[in-house]
């Protein structure tokens, strides 16, 4: 593996730790707003101050403190991205795998025309039409994180089951499973003792690359206004308030702070998945 | 066009008329989604029923949402063809997709004045990213290791894991508050096309100037590339005649599946730069729980994706004989 994996491991690792810990991390609560009272013993939101040692990120729009929203908001990204992959993962390898180990007419319908059916959507159109329904009676923040992961199982499990459908097609025929099939294992002994354990290394790859996808997914629908409500702290939503021209001129770091987190967060799985990608596969390590 | 032939293309239109059956199916059942009454969705809480019955009425609401349901109390229930969705693909079939909840319009009217917006924007980001790419990635493959193949390298990461929604607003900032060359938002001068385009192109530059590297890197390995120098050709004439023409096959393919995910971030770029499209008019639609009007535009933007698919498959076989006779 190279020095880039590395990377990649050590980002995720630290914001993986940022989200089990966030409330032992952020100094504040995130959705706290501070106040300050000038000379004329006014007291006014604590809005836009510039990161200093008292607020490491800077304060928001709304006098919040920057530093403890991103390290929630990291709960929230990892939390829904970490779901999906699980969840879509699990679907899509037992699909893939009914479609490549029966073959015939199971591979014809699922490989054939459900997988194609399913990517012939584009993702996040499909998960923005399907969180839009479902949410359309003002859901609770927590029916509202269901909704995402929902929508964004529904579009993301079809690449796991075409990866496992290609190694199951490939495997099924190696000499050991014929061995096995030959002593009389049943065919779920075949599929899930024999031929799943060496089919799962790819799949390793894609659940890291999708880990990215999933996370830049829920970003992109927290700023559409379609992830969990505010005031609760999301990348995403962060990034959406903080685009204002006049947040922008006088308190750019509202923008900078999370957008840094979103991209090396997506960059570490990116890493992670390109590296395994070139360990797992010789052919590729050359180039 | 041989029997073989005959065959081959009409598996793949049957193919394709199922899978466009089966998206607007989807489509049309999706809007079931919807918790409750979609009226009271729309209209609240505090609605009259007599509110709410003439809305049901306008809107067909009255009838079963499709052939049966089933329900734990109810049971299986079979109601006929006289049922939403039977009603919503005969609309589809005449080209219409029904009234819009809001603004009481025909929602095809609505997406035809907003869907030349979001093409002109989708082909400037094209424009964008191949305009980038090619030259890039031709660069960094034929150099490399070198310091512009590492930049390349850098601007693709850039380009990976930079969402367009913190491109975009940061290239407001340069290039409109603080240079102001540009007008921060809106659709009604000529140049107000070049932030969002670049916003929406980058990823796809990104993703372009990799595949255009390791696919120059690839085809320079080969024998003609070998037999093309030996006959004493200009480097210049290898790689741009020869290695870019074979090379550039596997990027058309990139090309159009990406040009979906094109669709759907004009509508993170569209929110942005709050740009006339259907991205935009799909977000109004979702704020004000206009149902019908967001079903008609997920529609419109799903059958676009389809048909670039696959007329980019049918360019892909066009180019490469291997894949048109396999």
């Amino acid at each position: 593996m190279n020095r880039l994996t590395y990377i990649g491991i050590f980002l995720a690792t630290v914001f993986i730790l940022t989200a089990i810990f966030a409330p032992l991390i952020s100094p504040y609560d995130p959705v706290r707003r501070f106040e300050v009272t000038n000379a004329a013993g006014v007291t006014k939101d604590l809005k836009n101050e510039p990161p200093s040692s008292k607020h490491w990120f800077g304060t928001d729009s709304l006098g919040r403190d920057v530093f403890s929203r991103i390290v929630h908001g990291a709960r929230v990204s990892l939390f829904v991205g970490i779901t999906v992959v699980t969840i879509s993962g699990i679907i899509g390898m037992i699909i893939g795998a009914i479609a490549g180990f029966y073959g015939g007419w199971w591979d014809k319908f699922l490989a054939g025309y459900v997988f194609n059916v399913f990517l012939a959507f584009p993702g996040l159109l499909l998960a923005i039409a399907i969180v839009a329904f479902l949410s359309a009676t003002n859901p609770s923040p927590g029916d509202r994180i269901r909704h995402l992961i929902i929508a964004m199982c529904i579009t993301g499990w079809v690449g796991y089951a075409r990866v496992m459908r290609g190694q199951v097609l490939k495997i099924r025929e190696y000499d050991f499973v014929q061995a096995a099939r030959a002593l009389g294992a049943s065919n779920l002994r075949q599929l899930f003792i024999h031929i799943m354990p060496n089919a799962i290394q790819p799949l390793i790859v894609q659940a890291s690359l999708a880990m990215a996808g999933a996370v830049l997914a829920e970003a992109s629908l927290s700023f559409l206004g379609l992830g969990i409500p505010p005031p609760n702290p999301s990348w995403g939503t962060m990034i959406d308030s903080a685009r204002g021209i006049d947040t922008m001129t006088n308190a750019l770091h509202n923008l900078l702070f999370p957008g840094i987190a979103l991209a090396l967060t997506v960059l570490a799985f990116n890493f992670i998945g390109d590296g395994l990608r070139e360990y797992l596969d010789p052919k590729q390590r050359k180039r | 066009m041989n029997k073989y032939k005959l065959l081959n293309f009409s598996k793949r239109l049957g193919l394709f008329l199922l899978v466009i059956f089966t998206v607007v199916s989807l489509v049309t059942i999706l809007i079931e989604l919807v918790p409750g009454d979609p009226a009271i969705a729309r209209l609240g809480d505090q609605a009259t029923p007599e509110q709410i019955q003439a809305f049901r009425k306008r809107h067909n609401l009255d009838k079963p949402g499709f052939f049966f349901s089933y329900g734990s109390e109810e049971g299986f229930a079979w109601h006929g063809a006289e049922n939403r969705y039977v009603d919503y693909w005969q609309g589809v079939l005449q080209g219409d997709l029904g009234i819009s909840y809001d603004t009481d319009r025909p929602v095809v009217d609505m997406i035809i004045e907003r869907y030349p917006a979001t093409i002109k924007l989708a082909l400037a980001a094209l424009l964008v990213a191949i305009s980038i790419s090619i030259p890039l990635g031709v660069l960094a493959g034929t150099n490399k290791n070198s310091l512009i193949d590492n930049f390349a390298s850098f601007f693709a990461l850039m380009g990976i894991c930079l969402p367009g929604f913190v491109i975009g607003p940061l290239l407001v900032y340069v290039f409109a508050v603080k240079l102001q060359i540009f007008s921060p938002t809106g659709s009604y001068y000529p140049e107000d096309i070049v932030l969002p385009a670049i916003t929406l192109g980058a990823a796809l530059s990104a993703i372009l100037t990799r595949m255009v590297r390791s696919s120059v890197i690839e085809e320079l390995g080969e024998d003609y590339v070998r037999t093309a120098r030996a006959k004493g050709l200009s480097e210049r004439v290898v790689v741009y005649k020869h290695v870019l023409k074979n090379g550039l096959i596997p990027v058309v393919t990139i090309l159009g599946l990406q040009l979906g995910v094109l669709l759907a971030g004009a509508i993170i770029t569209e929110k942005i730069f709050n740009w006339r499209g259907i991205g935009t008019l799909l977000l109004d639609g979702i704020n004000t729980r206009d149902h019908r009007l967001v079903q008609g535009v997920v529609l419109v933007i799903s059958v676009t994706y389809i048909l670039a698919n696959s007329f980019t498959d049918m360019v892909y076989r066009w180019l490469d004989p291997r894949i048109r006779l396999n």
